[in-house]
């Protein structure tokens, strides 16, 4: 582990700016995929609009720092509540619905922040926001890819300690209970409209953080990073990885970033196939693999049946002579 | 108004699809709104080909051709779809299914990405169009054909729901499938027939859109997608005359909408789905209610 981190911080330097933007991109994926995790994979809430989360810390960064002349310092915490607020406002109307509906009215939120954004004036319209200065510390300014990775990294490791400690906590059991029988964690005393709300709220800053720093590194943003294709993605760098699982969805954020880079050796338009290639992958990991590529061994044994107890082989046995019985 | 009747009547078909699959085994299928885009396409390079090795396309034969082909098509393609990607997964937990669809959807609109191309194509016209002005309203012969023939589908798809042994093995299925299968149902079998109607409908809708629309594009069944589920919620889920209703009230309220300068054609798709929030929160069941029972 420490090897990893070593790693992560030394070699960069000694790579080509190809592969630190590919770093980068990597741990932006990476934000957004555990901010996404504690929505979808923590609390079992499938919101298919999260790229909105995104889309507000971006918009909000972008605008108060061109137009306001804000420091990119301020605007961060600004960019996470601002998204936390926006994850309660989204979250609201969903609380009584199954998760078909909460799937869908989730993706119609993200559309309409998406189209929002394309409208209005004071986002820029289609064409967005752009001349987003750098960000500095006293004399120091974020100019080069290596300094933006190293941004990043920061960011990502804030996130990753976060998420990890809140997966464990009190409130991180109350979504796991929440996720897998809500009727029996309200008789148990857990609020559900508290719990989910607290998912989506926290889920979304890491959202917003990651668009502060988007707006920064590329100084520019548009309406099209924020699309639903985009929210996909990030639901693939979780699922692929293992819902609830923080390093499947490192490693899921890897794979996402890395594939298409594969691709441009394969013959044929592959932009195209990329996403081709994921929504085939979903399938078969869905029908064959549904607990992720590196999940936490209770989420295997909860994703791979529903008869599956958690208990011991003594009382699946009794538990299972009453089921018989009771069929009967 | 009347433009509302035509969009009415292809999110009514496409609703119709979403509906008659939830109501069978309680999935939405996200995917649905893409075999709609899909019909339109495989009638697309039909004509396409037609046009191109006989020449002319001015003739009556060619119209029930232009649907029939494609309906089937996709019905098959629907039953394929069901059969390897939501049949496995019927006894999982909630969430897998619903991401398998999402990969569906994804992988049909790549899918067409790749065969057909980014831009949009022009689907060659086969019915002749007049235009009639009744005392200021103006209709359009397209507009007409198309409303009828709707109203024709969903009258033989309700004929068949009620009256034969079929639609109420499909009803039965709907209220308890387990229950159903102990009557002596192949439950799989008529599960995998809902689909055929369900996608051969969404496919007559997208032929339907892609003669009164003229163009095509592969993301057009994802917007639709998300307007024909608002329609079947306005209708109550797994209601079918819900549906047929739900299409109706949505394209009304959005030719309304828009028509009377209230929302801007940019804003439309947010005000769809203004409506659709509006409806979860304040009528979850619908208009006509909603035929699930939320089993403790």
């Amino acid at each position: 582990m420490l090897v990893l981190l070593l790693a992560v911080i030394a070699v960069p330097p000694q790579l080509s700016n190809y592969y630190i933007t590919l770093l980068t991109n990597i741990c932006v994926y990476a934000m957004l995929g555990l901010g996404l995790n504690i929505v979808v994979g923590y609390a079992g809430l499938l919101d298919l609009g999260y790229a909105a989360f995104f889309a507000i810390g971006a918009y909000a960064t972008a605008y108060l720092m061109t137009t306001h002349n804000f420091s990119f310092w301020v605007v961060v915490p600004i960019a996470a509540l601002l998204a936390a607020v926006f994850g309660v406002i989204i979250g609201a109307p969903t609380l009584r619905l199954r998760s078909d509906y909460l799937a869908i009215v989730t993706l119609g939120f993200g559309e309409m922040t998406r189209i929002s954004a394309t409208n209005l004036d004071f986002t820029g319209g289609p064409n967005g926001l752009y001349g987003v200065p750098q960000p500095f510390i006293g004399g120091f300014t974020f100019t080069t890819p290596l300094h933006f990775y190293y941004l990043s990294l920061a960011l990502a490791l804030i996130t990753l300690f976060c998420v990890a400690r809140l997966g464990n906590s009190r409130i991180g059991r109350a979504w796991a209970y929440i996720r897998e029988d809500e009727l029996a964690a309200s008789a148990m005393g857990i609020n559900p409209v508290r719990v989910k709300l607290l998912a989506y709220a926290l889920g979304a800053v890491w959202a917003g953080i990651a668009g502060a720093f988007l707006a920064v590194q590329l100084s520019a943003i548009s309406p099209e990073s924020f699309t639903f294709n985009q929210s996909v993605q990030i639901l693939i760098v979780v699922v692929l990885g293992g819902l609830a699982s923080v390093p499947g969805v490192i490693l899921g954020a890897i794979v996402v970033v890395i594939t298409p880079e594969i691709g441009r050796y394969l013959p044929g338009d592959f932009a195209s196939y990329r996403l081709l290639i994921f929504a085939l992958a979903l399938i078969v990991l869905m029908i064959f693999r549904p607990e992720g590529l590196w999940p936490s061994r209770q989420r295997r044994r909860e994703m791979r049946s529903e008869d599956v107890s958690l208990v011991g082989p003594q009382e699946a046995e009794a538990a299972a002579e009453v089921a018989v019985s009771r069929e009967l | 108004m009347v433009n509302g009747l035509t969009t009415g009547s292809v999110y009514a078909l496409v609703a119709l699809g979403y509906t008659m699959v939830y109501g069978v085994i309680r999935l939405i299928n996200f995917a649905h709104g893409d075999l709609y885009m899909v019909g339109a396409f495989v009638g697309f390079t039909l004509l396409d080909q037609i046009g191109r090795h006989l020449g002319s396309l001015n003739s009556f034969l060619l119209v029930p051709l232009a649907f029939i082909v494609p309906m089937a098509t996709v019905g098959i393609l629907g039953v394929v779809i069901e059969r390897v990607a939501y049949r496995p997964l019927r006894r999982a937990p909630r969430l897998s299914p619903l991401i398998t669809a999402i990969g569906v959807s994804l992988a049909l609109e790549t899918g067409a990405l790749v065969i057909w191309g980014a831009s949009f194509q022009v689907f060659p016209s086969i019915l002749p169009s007049t235009v009639w002005d009744l005392s200021g309203v103006v209709i359009s012969s397209t507009q007409v054909v198309i409303f009828v023939l709707t109203i024709a589908l969903m009258a033989v798809l309700y004929l068949f729901v009620q009256r034969t042994m079929l639609g109420k093995a499909m009803r039965a299925i709907a209220i308890d499938q387990d229950t159903a299968r102990l009557m002596g149902i192949n439950v799989d079998s008529v599960i995998s027939l809902t689909f055929f109607i369900g996608s051969m409908l969404g496919a007559a809708a997208g032929i339907m859109a892609g003669i009164y629309y003229t163009s095509i594009d592969f993301n057009m069944g994802f917007i639709i997608g998300l307007k024909a589920f608002t329609a079947a919620v306005i209708g109550g889920i797994g209601n079918i005359p819900g549906a047929m209703l739900g299409g109706y009230v949505l394209g009304l309220l959005e030719a309304l909408g828009v028509g009377s300068g209230i929302i801007s054609s940019s804003w439309r798709d947010v005000f769809v789905f203004a409506i659709l929030i509006l409806v979860l929160v304040f009528r979850p069941t619908g208009i006509l209610g909603e035929h699930v029972v939320e089993k403790v």
